[in-house]
């Protein structure tokens, strides 16, 4: 007589399948549902104000025509302007300050520990921060400005064109400029150190040494950095939304406070949707840049598939 | 010879003063706000400013939380309670589910296993403010919208991936013939887990439980939007509240600020060690 199979839920197979249904089941609802809901929405003419036009089905329209305006365009450009600029200033920061401090061995620790202070923040709480540094009237900057002689006006930071942008930048290049300083020190510490006595008893100089054995050694920290930083980069919402909330007059806004300002405040569900979708593209494109740009890494490294 | 001892030393102080220059930066904004929540409103609006508070009280803390003479109009004690509930539900949910999917992904192999891991990670590619577009529509037809409940789901769902990606890098450092050897000796997998396992993993386990604490406690995007009251309303949002009013105040603000940042601080820096050993194990060694 044949053995009877145990019921599914006690096969070897589907065990994987079973401690992790609790999170797809999770992740369906709360993610995947959702944006199916969206990316429907994005082709109606929703307006909170009008429940009834959930139903009202426009085609291509609210593409066409956030692809037609020029604010969204400018929000958008100035979105990968601002991630362009801050990403590369917080992977040459992060490389500077992760090559300071492993030259220090008096006080490291308390460096490190310092050093992870801007990661504690809230991206809510630097952008306040920020809004009260860079303040015209009694932020620290322009009192410190003026105390020193350096300025007798008001600079206005958070109004001008140009200060604004640069404000919002600095605001967030502040905030994880330690994410990639923290990784790339770990990386730092994990290297062998016999490439580099080698390298230099072949008389290599300190350059030489790290163009082509510290910096290569390191890519793999820096891709997972721009990993774990391409995955959060609309934390820069909460930061623009503080300090300027995307005013003034539109001066620094970003794609993601424009979505925002048009399915809140303009209760035009349906074109923010469309928006939202635009968003989200770009997110998971520079996400799976840098986690394909990752993998690569670790094959050159020999790593572990 | 003497030269390259000058020339050290030369690297040496530019090493220290650069370094101080970094400090200042990191320190600065940070301490501001700080002094500020210790100073009258008065102090902040002076000209010329006054750097080290004159008389530092904890009035506008005591303003803050409703006590004293004059009051703040923002209910801040019923705001920290909701943060407080909403991270430390959501936290426990999603460790749960995070050592149970963990666990799978560092145990056992199986079909669409690098496949599922990907859609888990791009699924928190999504950028909160997109997301709360659509949760906003059906949160409000669910009832969901200002309530605690609505938005401990969210945050679950928000801290599930990268639990899991933090725990299987955990679960994997521990060698699986310990646990191979329990069973032998006649434990159940399910025992095997909780007495071999699950110990040696304690600790990597508590450093993504308080980074799933910190990511709620900090999160704004979404409960900005998914929040109206005091029913649900967390410090995060409420701060927002203090811009509201035609003049701001700084130092409530401020003090709310401090509030804010206090347990956040006490946290990272109990789980910092394990925080850095987790992120580059798993992306690493992956």
């Amino acid at each position: 007589m044949a053995t009877k199979r145990p019921p599914f839920w006690q096969r070897e197979k589907y065990t994987p399948f079973l401690l992790l249904l609790p999170a797809i089941l999770t992740l369906l609802f709360v993610v995947l549902l959702p944006l199916l809901f969206s990316l429907y929405t994005s082709f109606t003419g929703y307006r909170l104000i009008r429940p009834e036009s959930l139903w009202q089905w426009v085609g291509l329209r609210n593409y066409q025509r956030i692809f037609a305006d020029g604010d969204f365009w400018t929000a958008f450009g100035r979105t990968i302007i601002f991630l362009t600029i801050a990403l590369n200033l917080e992977f040459l920061f992060g490389l500077g300050i992760a090559l300071l401090i492993n030259k220090i061995t008096w006080g490291q620790r308390t460096l490190r520990t310092i050093m992870m202070f801007p990661m504690m923040f809230s991206p809510i709480l630097v952008g306040y921060q920020f809004k009260f540094v860079f303040n015209d009237n009694i932020g620290i900057l322009n009192n410190a400005l003026q105390s020193l002689g350096l300025s007798d006006g008001a600079i206005p930071w958070l109004v001008d064109k140009y200060l604004a942008n640069f404000s919002i930048i600095f605001a967030e290049v502040w905030m994880s400029t330690s994410v990639f300083a923290i990784l790339l020190l770990a990386g730092l510490f994990a290297m062998p150190r016999d490439p580099l006595e080698a390298a230099k008893v072949d008389g290599c100089n300190p350059w030489q040494v790290f163009r082509h054995i510290t910096l290569p050694f390191l890519m793999p920290f820096v891709f997972i950095a721009m990993t774990i930083r391409s995955l959060d980069v609309a934390r820069a919402y909460d930061i623009v939304d503080v300090m300027t909330g995307g005013g003034p007059a539109g001066r620094t806004e970003l794609l993601w406070t424009l979505i925002a300002r048009t399915g809140y405040d303009n209760a035009r569900m349906g074109q923010a949707n469309a928006m939202a979708y635009v968003s989200i593209l770009l997110s998971i494109a520079f996400t799976y840049y840098f986690f394909t740009k990752l993998l690569a890494a670790r094959k050159y490294m020999g790593g572990a598939e | 010879m003497k030269n390259g001892k000058l020339r050290k030393q030369i690297g040496a102080i530019a090493t220290w003063v650069l370094t101080f220059i970094l400090m200042v930066i990191i320190c600065v904004p940070g301490l501001w706000v700080v002094l500020t929540a210790f100073r009258p409103n008065g102090e902040v609006l002076a000209k010329p400013p006054v750097w080290i508070p004159e008389n530092p009280s904890l009035n506008n803390f005591a303003k803050i939380f409703g006590f004293g003479a004059d009051q703040v109009a923002i209910p801040v004690p019923a705001y920290f309670a909701n943060s407080l509930i909403i991270a430390l539900t959501s936290t426990a949910i999603a460790l749960l589910i995070g050592m149970s999917g963990g666990y799978a992904f560092a145990r056992y192999r199986f079909r669409f296993k690098n496949g599922l891991f990907l859609g888990l990670m791009l699924s928190r590619t999504v950028p909160g403010i997109a997301l709360s577009l659509p949760i906003f529509m059906i949160w409000s037809r669910i009832g969901l919208i200002d309530a605690k409940l609505g938005l401990i789901i969210v945050y679950v769902a928000l801290n599930v991936p990268f639990t899991i990606w933090l725990i299987d890098g955990f679960f994997r450092q521990i060698p699986k013939e310990m646990s191979e050897a329990a069973q032998v000796d006649g434990c159940t997998r399910w025992q095997a887990f909780w007495k071999i396992e699950f110990p040696l993993a304690k600790s990597g386990i508590a450093s993504a439980g308080i980074f799933a604490f910190l990511t709620s406690w900090n999160e704004y995007a979404l409960a900005s939007n998914l929040t109206r009251s005091t029913d649900s309303k967390t410090l995060p949002v409420g701060l927002m509240d203090f811009t509201a009013q035609f003049t701001i105040d700084w130092a409530g603000m401020s003090a709310m600020a401090v509030i804010i940042i206090i347990p956040a601080l006490i946290l990272t820096f109990l789980v910092q060690k394990h925080l850095i050993a987790g992120l580059t194990f798993g992306g690493v060694k992956g």
